[in-house]
């Protein structure tokens, strides 16, 4: 319903803002230059028309229009794609879609690998003359197997008799599968197949799993026929797949042909028998002739016109059914871009577009059930509150030595069992949050796990990387020392770090914060040091003659005079700091943005890979965003200078 | 006394290249309590050296200047420079620029406040306090300097072509401002310029340089900046007197540069 409303309303917004944008250039005064900016500003106009076009792209590569306007339209096609399935076996017997009959081609192919094999043994080294003779003999042996096959008057009656029955039984599905109340339904069957169908849900439905919370798979496309028309592919598809059994379970063995080919067989046999261990080349030999026979034998190979009629009642059913499908078949061709509904045996999927690019509506439906604290993702919201007293807060901050390095000793027991408080036993107590105060809200879950590992890596980087790069930029040691230093691990990938890291420092936060201060730290020091080095010499000169002291200057010149190239820096490293995150929450943890991609890749949860992708291209443009109020507010005078 | 005393001062530059420059040679002058003294000359003859070493930031290869008999060794607030671009600190506010000096000293807040209205009030910058600098334009921003330097009470202003980048109708009136608080603060002030009538109309001494090494070519006493605060300034650029002088300086710094391109050739 709500596909339905947004691509309606897509379609008005387009055609109106083009109108409009239309009306806006004819009213506007033209100016006769080319190349004017002025021109580029202002076309909001546009940006709806931009942006409701991918909105559009994205409902129809999906197949969410047809979702919306077509919900049965999948189902329908699953029984269609049953038909289909069941059809391909008998339709591969003949050129229909293929070049040639199937028999012709096993032939060519026989005849080929028999030909390959005469010519090895013929040239083999390891074998002798006489073992050349006898292993020839049995390729003409088999090679006159397939005349046998292939001649109409040896044919048994048998045989035609049945395959007439089954040309029969497909004309009789032709011919029912065009009435209306086909195919014949009883009372009672329909009542089982409602229930069914009330059971299994419909396209593309999202499951929780009560108890662990955790989110299955989609149901793709029901299997059930909910519709009559659905309702008859469904049977027509069971009755083919009776004569397609029927069919493959045909042989076309006469006489002759079963006393050639067990004649072939006992000789091959008693021939290897006869065989040293010392003549493994002969045996492998004639062991890949029997092979090739019994392939002869197994394959369905018939006379080349037996099977024309046969031939010609399938095209006609195969006719009659697209013809049956009617609308649906437009549906399928216009709706379904890029790929359609297919039947494997088991069940109905969608192939093409729609699989790996998940519905709008899907998604959005996903993404609120995700947000819900009790689904989340692997038992972890993605975003919430857990109520958490202050006490393991202080117990995590302060360090536990504290309470060590007090005088006196921790309380002992006495010889009555009792333990009596004292002070550095209280202290203890506090530094490793052992009491109750009061509880505040903390958030958790994966994205405040990401966010928490990007901002602890920047800010440490910004700790230690903006004084460091300021005093490299002042102080010709510092910069010299330190160079070498930055230089050789700056230009590896951070990610290229990352194993290393992790398995040191383990895959918890610990490790990735480590990265991400590495990551940080090294531009941190760059800005930090082309901003100091940048310092115009007039201004240090002017403070020095105004009194100012080494450390002022410091504090009120350099520092200031370096603000925006720090800014900055801090806008790159949230960048390089953020894709770093989420590659290095890829290769190992437990929580975080990645680590929900990556697992949902596993189990092809394209949902959530794009749900994730969302969160974090919306995440990577609020860092900026913000980033980019807080330098327009504190460095206001940026490039004014 | 309160002389600025320099004697045989000589300034040589070292290229990495192993190149020397002699940048100042022998240079000796003594300035008065109170006189403002011009420096003119054409572009390499060591005029903002000669003024670096005054303010402290050079130190001379030979020879000494004293401020107040005391040997220059480094900058101090009783030297305030003025430099050519304002050299503000833009992340400032005009009232935070001006009060610099004394905020570094730690003086009281209401002494600052009291002392910062007085002195925007002496550049024209009345009620512009809370402006953030790089909104001025940049004969505000000169402005901004010149109350900048003076609220530290200098015993010496060196000005390094402080009206240099400004446009003609800003520098008359900056010209002005500055013979007036010359005159209101009796001030010892070097002023270095590239324009011939500035140097002429501020200048009670002159001192025009010559390059190569660079030297004290000449030096005139002028009655105009007397006569510049009591008139307008452009009526004493219509004066005979003025006119040949200009001529005189004009043709001495043309032949400066005639000698260097022959010597180049």
């Amino acid at each position: 319903m709500l596909t339905q409303f947004v691509t309606v309303l897509i379609f008005v917004a387009i055609i109106g803002c083009i109108l409009y944008g239309r009306r806006l250039i004819k009213t506007e005064k033209v100016d006769a230059v080319f190349g004017n900016p002025e021109r580029a500003k202002g076309g909001t106009h546009w940006i709806i028309v931009g942006s409701s076009a991918i909105l559009l792209i994205w409902l129809y590569y999906s197949w969410d229009i047809a979702k919306g306007f077509y919900p049965k339209s999948a189902n329908e096609l699953c029984q269609v794609a049953k038909v289909n399935e069941s059809l391909l076996g008998l339709k591969y017997q003949f050129p229909i879609e293929e070049r040639e009959f199937k028999s012709t081609s096993i032939i060519k192919i026989e005849n080929k690998n028999l030909e390959r094999v005469a010519n090895e043994i013929q040239s083999s080294p390891d074998l002798s003359d006489q073992q050349k003779n006898i292993l020839v003999g049995y390729i003409n042996q088999t090679k006159q197997l397939i005349p046998l096959l292939t001649n109409e008057d040896l044919m048994e009656m048998s045989t035609k008799l049945e395959i007439k029955e089954l040309t029969e039984q497909i004309k009789i599905l032709s011919s029912n599968f065009q009435k209306k109340d086909y195919p014949f339904e009883t009372a009672e069957q329909k009542i089982e197949r409602q229930n069914a169908i009330s059971e299994q849900g419909s396209w593309g439905i999202i499951t929780v799993r009560t108890g662990t919370g955790s989110i299955e798979n989609t149901i793709e496309v029901p299997m059930v026929p909910e519709t009559n028309r659905g309702l008859k592919f469904h049977v027509a598809a069971e009755e083919l797949k009776i004569i397609n059994d029927k069919f493959f379970k045909l042989r076309n063995h006469n006489p002759q042909f079963k006393n050639s080919i067990k004649k072939i067989k006992d000789e091959i046999k008693a021939y290897r028998k006869s065989l040293n261990d010392t003549d493994e080349v002969a045996s492998t030999y004639a062991k890949d002739i029997v092979k090739i026979a019994r392939r002869i034998e197994y394959a369905s190979i018939y006379p080349p016109t037996a099977l024309n009629q046969m031939k010609t009642a399938i095209i006609e059913f195969d006719n009659t059914q697209k013809d049956q499908q009617g609308g649906l078949r437009l549906v399928d061709i216009i709706l379904f871009p890029a790929g359609t509904i297919v039947s494997s045996g088991t069940s109905c999927s969608e192939q093409g577009s729609g699989r790996w690019l998940p519905k709008p509506s899907d998604t959005f439906n996903k993404f609120i059930l995700m947000s819900k604290p009790s689904v989340g993702y692997k038992n972890i919201p993605l975003l919430w509150i857990d109520m958490i007293d202050v006490s393991s807060i202080v117990g995590f901050v302060l360090p536990d030595w504290f309470a060590d390095i007090l005088p006196g000793e921790y309380p002992i027991h006495t010889n009555d069992g009792v333990v009596e408080q004292n002070f550095k036993g209280q202290v203890l107590k506090i530094v490793t949050g052992d009491f109750k105060l009061f509880k505040i809200p903390v958030p958790y879950g994966h994205i405040w796990d990401s966010f928490l590992r990007v901002f602890l890596g920047l800010v440490f980087g910004i700790i230690i990387g903006v004084p460091l790069g300021l005093f490299m930029g002042l102080n010709r040691f510092a910069k010299g020392f330190f160079d070498p230093l930055i230089e050789l691990y700056r230009p590896v990938p951070p990610l290229a770090w990352a194993p290393l890291i992790i398995s040191v420092l383990g895959i918890d936060n610990t490790g990735k914060v480590f990265l991400l201060f590495m990551v940080s730290l090294s531009i941190m020091i760059i800005s930090a040091r082309a901003g100091a080095s940048g310092t115009q010499l007039s201004k240090i000169h002017a403070a020095h003659s105004l009194g100012a002291s080494k450390k002022q200057i410091l504090r009120h010149v350099i520092f200031p005079n370096s603000l925006p190239e720090i800014l900055t820096g801090i806008r790159v490293a949230v960048g390089m700091c953020w894709g770093t995150l989420v590659a290095a929450e890829f290769l190992a943890g437990t929580t975080g943005i990645g680590f929900v991609e990556n697992v949902a890749k596993k189990y092809f949860q394209y949902e959530v890979i794009w749900i994730t992708i969302f969160i974090m291209g919306m995440l990577g443009l609020l860092f900026d965003i913000t980033l980019r109020k807080i330098i327009d507010k504190t460095i206001p005078w940026r490039g004014k200078g | 006394m309160s002389d600025l005393v320099s004697q045989n001062l000589n300034m040589i530059f070292k290229s990495p290249k192993g190149e020397t420059v002699h940048a100042l040679k022998d240079v000796s002058f003594t300035l008065k309590k109170g006189e403002l003294l011009t420096v003119l000359g054409p572009s390499g003859c060591g005029k903002t050296t000669l003024l670096n070493i005054a303010a402290g930031f050079l130190r001379p290869t030979s020879g000494k200047i004293t401020l107040n008999e005391k040997e220059i060794d480094g900058p101090g607030v009783e030297r305030g420079m003025v430099f050519q671009q304002g050299a503000l600190f833009e992340w400032l506010t005009v009232a935070e620029n001006v009060n610099f000096g004394l905020r570094m000293k730690k003086e009281s807040h209401e002494v600052t406040a009291k002392k910062v209205e007085e002195w925007l009030d002496i550049v024209g910058l009345k009620g512009f306090g809370n402006t953030p600098t790089y909104q001025l334009s940049g004969g505000m921003q000169q402005r901004v300097a010149l109350a900048r330097c003076l609220i530290n009470d200098p015993d010496l202003i060196l000005m390094d072509e402080p009206l240099g980048a400004l446009d003609a109708l800003t520098r008359e009136k900056m010209q002005s401002l500055v013979l007036k608080i010359w005159k209101e603060t009796g001030k010892t002030i070097i002023l270095i310029t590239h324009s011939v009538e500035e140097a002429l109309l501020l200048g009670e001494r002159l001192y025009v340089m010559a390059p190569r090494p660079g030297r004290i070519h000449k030096e005139y006493n002028l009655p105009f900046a007397e006569m510049g605060l009591k008139e307008d300034l452009r009526e004493i650029k219509k004066n005979k007197e003025f006119s040949s002088k200009r001529e005189e300086i004009l043709s001495m710094i043309w032949n400066m540069e005639e000698e260097i391109m022959g010597k180049e050739n």
